[in-house]
């Protein structure tokens, strides 16, 4: 067991401690200034400095990315439990799913503004554009995919198509909405601080990270750039820590991906 | 035994599926309550599409078929299936699994809960009643499948190669467990099978198949008293019935290539 540990935590310290001479190395070597390339040590410095405005900004973020996240599950699974109810369904609906994925949502942002309004709700809209459709084609997925002489048994005792989803579809689809809530996960930050970027700064003073990038940007804070790109990245980190979460909570006891080969 | 009117009867029955080639050819058969009937031939032969029809999972293309005095339809209610797989529901413990049937048909969770783990604990499976089925082994997970198709307690069980995945020492030990639990839980079996072995070890009668178009080859009453032992295997009358079915079932073949 403890060897296990070790394993697991001494590569990833190692690399990153690599990582991060190189850095140093590269920045000695090629002599270039602190708003072009800022230490490692300086990113940490600004991220204290500007640790207040960093953190509300983040909550902002934080906010849109969960809004948007939960209705694209909760629309990503009432759309796939209509594609999954027939063929003709399937068929007549998924082009112009397709058509709302394949549309960028730069080119939407206005219409957006305009729709849903600036600030939290058009932030949410953007967050959910973008991370719906992994949802969807996953649950759908999943819903077809019991298996077929498990259909037979339930088609043969009788049961009814209420429960032939209920007992029979939704269990057999759940790793697969899993699976799309995983990528979702890791979209919807993205997705939130793109929507802030686009339609936050709209809002007048909601903040947001994506913002903050507009903002230091403009004021050449570079270090602090660097340091918005790092909360970011942690803020993805605890998105997708908690749909890997609710993965091990609804799976473990049954499902295969959590089989122990012990050795 | 002609006495009765038979549980399962095929008259003249085709089967072809969509504008493909026949899979049944004028079938006729007739099986009586009590019968533990075989169906053995070559694969192709249209053996478990015979059971397809028989639980209405298919629909006969011509001729007439009747179950239970009824439709097939109509009997569903009188009969269960085991599949070649377990084909349990992996995130339902084997006590979920073997209410399974109870709770498609309404009864209450404390009585279904407690008549599975009486079923459980026929098929000495009552301290895995709260295990998941990757838990099991494939045996284990066979006599949990075994225990939800009796809890239906069927009059005609359906048995379409159900120990054809399992190794020989654990096959042998299901095919007598399985004469015991028709003992106390009396049902009609129909059961596909490609052993000879199993065959003659548990049915009344074996049923000869050909393939190509899938019809009956010949029939072979084994008239073994029950309860049978481990020790019929042993005996020469046991090895002459065997013979017999292979004889048939090389013949049948033979039927094919000419």
């Amino acid at each position: 067991m403890k060897r296990r540990a070790w394993i697991v935590w001494l590569p990833p310290v190692f690399s990153g401690a690599f990582f991060i001479g190189l850095w140093y190395a590269g920045r000695a070597a090629t002599g270039l200034q602190s708003w072009i390339l800022p230490t490692p040590g300086e990113v940490f410095q600004a991220a204290w400095t500007e640790h207040m405005t960093l953190l509300r900004a983040a909550a902002g973020t934080a906010m849109g990315a969960l809004g948007g996240f939960l209705a694209a599950a909760l629309a990503g699974l009432a759309i796939a439990l209509v594609l999954g109810g027939a063929r003709w369904l399937r068929t007549g609906l998924y082009p112009w799913l397709l058509v709302v994925q394949m549309t960028p949502v730069i080119v939407v942002a206005p219409i957006i503004v305009l729709w849903a309004g600036p600030g939290l709700p058009g932030i949410i809209t953007v967050t959910f554009l973008i991370s719906f459709f992994p949802i969807v084609v996953n649950t759908t997925q999943g819903l077809l995919s019991a298996e077929a002489s498990m259909v037979d048994l339930f088609r043969m005792y009788g049961a009814s198509r209420w429960q032939e989803l209920q007992m029979l579809r939704l269990p057999s689809a759940m790793p697969y909405f899993l699976t799309g809530l995983r990528i979702a996960a890791t979209l919807a930050p993205i997705g939130a601080i793109f929507g802030e970027y686009l339609v936050g700064n709209a809002s007048g003073g909601t903040g947001g990270l994506g913002f903050l990038v507009y903002v230091y940007n403009t004021q050449i804070k570079i270090p602090a750039l660097f340091a918005t790109a790092l909360i970011s990245c942690l803020l993805g980190f605890i998105f997708v820590a908690a749909v890997s979460w609710l993965n091990w909570a609804l799976l473990h006891h049954w499902h295969d991906s959590f089989e122990r080969h012990d050795r | 035994m002609s006495d009765q009117p038979p549980i399962v009867q095929f008259r003249n029955v085709n089967k072809h599926y969509g504008a493909g080639p026949p899979v049944l050819d004028r079938i006729s058969l007739d099986v009586v309550a009590g019968e533990f009937v075989s169906l053995i031939g070559p694969s192709g032969c249209g053996k478990s599409t015979l059971l397809r029809l028989v639980s209405a999972l298919s629909p006969v293309t011509a001729g007439a078929l009747s179950v239970d005095g009824t439709t097939p339809e109509q009997a569903r209610e009188h009969l269960a299936f085991v599949f070649q797989e377990a084909t349990l529901l992996p995130w339902l413990t084997a006590a979920g699994n073997v209410e399974l049937p109870l709770r498609l048909r309404g009864v209450p969770p404390a009585e279904r809960r407690a008549q599975a783990l009486e079923l459980l604990a026929l098929v000495r499976l009552r301290a895995a009643a709260g295990f998941y089925p990757r838990q099991l082994s494939g045996g284990m997970k066979m006599r949990v499948s075994i225990a939800r198709a009796l809890s239906r307690e069927p009059r005609i069980l359906l048995l379409d190669e159900p120990f054809g995945a399992l190794d020989e020492i654990t096959r042998n030990h299901l095919n007598e467990e399985l004469l015991g639990w028709r003992e106390k839980a009396p049902f009609t079996a129909l059961f596909v099978t490609h052993s000879v072995a199993e065959a003659v070890f548990l049915s009344t009668r074996i049923l000869v198949m050909a393939a190509g178009p899938g019809r009956l080859h010949a029939g072979v009453p084994v008239d073994f008293p029950y309860p049978r032992e481990a020790a019929l295997r042993e005996r020469p009358e046991y090895f002459a019935k065997v013979a017999e079915v292979s004889r048939l079932l090389h013949t049948a073949e033979e039927g094919r290539a000419a």
